[in-house]
């Protein structure tokens, strides 16, 4: 299948790359990892007049911890953070990054480029809603800097104007005595996951959790941040019963659309499965357990 | 949409070959090495990111090569399943497949072979989970993947062994 005829404009830095796209205006498309955009183009579903790719610009692929925070360049690849020992600090962004799609999937992919995307079953806006995280977007007018929870507006809709791009990532470290983890059922390695929860949590005095953060993938239109199962467990201690009230929270939060994936009824049954699969897996790192997590499969 | 596009001038190194060429920007890395290489060992599935069929390493990392644009590949390094065997012998990866029915209809065999050669150059002693994930990409219609499992641990220990 060949995508239709577009006008190829190599980008050779970040700042080529914004002229490129003021000037280009709305009929250009940004080409990061291309692993969603390219099979968009093969089916015809997305058709841009130009693309402007920034595989060849320098600097946009970094992970450098700075002042209790990781800052990820935008074209870091999946493979790079899953294999980054500085990731392998926070157990969650591990998980994610080691289970989207496949071994060549995670080569090309890029964490700006998923997150510009904004599929509603994109693996990262979940797990990096669970953590504070901004998203740099750079722009004719200059930068600005977005927390991700603002960036996403809707499904495959962001805040980014067609002349702004996401520059970088920053992802604030969790304190002490946290853990986290991300658990996505999909039918296959390279499909989106057909539900996902990340749940990071922070124990204190036992099993008292100060801190819980979750959030739910492909159950929404964008993905959902639990509140009301946060709520459930925060000032409780983990056991049984405060695991289950987090879990039927989530199930009344998430708001699944029906499709070939799974029906209403079976997506809310299986986010209940997975959020309470995250918080004992999430719950036991704070332990200091090891605990292997990656993405499930049917 | 251009009804026509200016062909890009690149240079890519295929299995040790450099070639320069001028294509089309929508030409995709699979097209290129089959179509205008002649190199028609990398096989098209499903051209939609699924199958894995068209698996190639560019620059050292397996791809989907039906994911790839050419231009892309511009200044790169590709190694397809013609580049595994050298002078008349098989690479030691196609030589545990051969041995251990590590394939039936062929057909997704070159790209499992890649899927192969980019996991032993990463992890050399695989566990049976990291074969399990490296080809989890791949899709394989006759085996039941059982021999493919079975011939990536023997192509481990006779790379191991050479």
């Amino acid at each position: 299948m060949y995508p239709p005829p577009f006008r190829y404009h190599r980008a050779g830095s970040l700042k080529e790359a914004v002229a490129l796209l003021a000037e280009l205006g709305e009929e250009a498309k940004v080409l990061a990892g291309g692993q969603s955009l390219i099979p968009l183009m093969k089916l015809r579903l997305a058709s841009p007049a130009h693309l402007v790719d920034l595989n060849f610009a320098p600097g946009l692929s970094y992970i450098r911890p700075e002042n209790g925070e990781i800052r990820f360049g935008a074209m870091t690849r999946h493979a790079e953070i899953e294999y980054s020992e500085v990731v392998a600090r926070i157990p969650i962004l591990h998980d994610c990054a080691s289970g989207i799609a496949d071994v060549q999937v995670r080569s090309r992919g890029t964490l700006g480029g998923s997150l510009a995307e904004a599929d509603p079953s994109g693996d990262w806006t979940p797990v990096l809603l669970t953590l504070e995280t901004e998203v740099i977007c750079v722009g004719p007018q200059g930068e600005r800097s977005v927390p991700l929870a603002e960036f996403v507006t809707d499904a495959f809709t962001t805040v980014l104007a067609p002349t702004e791009l996401v520059r970088e990532v920053k992802v604030k470290l969790p304190p002490a005595k946290s853990g986290g983890a991300y658990v996505a059922f999909k039918r296959s390695a390279p499909v989106y996951a057909t539900a996902s929860a990340a749940v990071q949590l922070t124990l204190v005095d036992g099993d008292v959790c100060a801190q819980a953060a979750i959030a739910l993938g492909g159950v929404g239109l964008t993905a959902i941040k639990a509140a009301e199962a946060e709520a459930a467990l925060r000032g409780q201690r983990i056991s049984a019963k405060t695991v289950e009230a987090a879990a039927e929270a989530a199930m009344r939060a998430a708001d699944p659309q029906p499709d070939m994936r799974g029906s209403v009824a079976y997506k809310r049954v299986l986010i209940g499965a997975l959020v309470r699969r995250a918080i004992d897996a999430a719950a036991r790192r704070c332990r200091r357990e090891q605990v292997e997590v990656s993405h499930q499969y049917a | 949409m251009p009804e026509e596009t200016e062909r890009i001038p690149i240079t890519v190194r295929v299995n040790g070959k450099s070639h320069s060429l001028a294509v089309e920007p929508r030409l995709l890395l699979v097209e290129l090495l089959r179509e205008e290489l002649d190199l028609t060992g990398t096989h098209i599935g499903c051209d939609t990111t699924y199958c894995g069929a068209c698996t190639v390493l560019l620059n050292g990392a397996a791809v989907k090569s039906c994911t790839v644009f050419a231009v892309q590949a511009d200044q790169g390094e590709v190694l397809t399943v013609e580049g595994l065997a050298q002078d008349h012998k098989l690479h030691p990866i196609q030589e545990a497949f051969a041995q251990n029915h590590g394939l039936q209809c062929g057909y997704c065999t070159p790209g499992v072979l890649m899927s192969t050669y980019a996991l032993l150059a990463r992890h050399p002693n695989p566990s049976d989970a990291q074969i399990r994930k490296a080809i989890a990409g791949n899709t394989c219609r006759c085996t039941g993947y059982q021999n493919i499992i079975k011939s990536i641990r023997a192509a481990a220990r006779g790379i191991e062994g050479s």
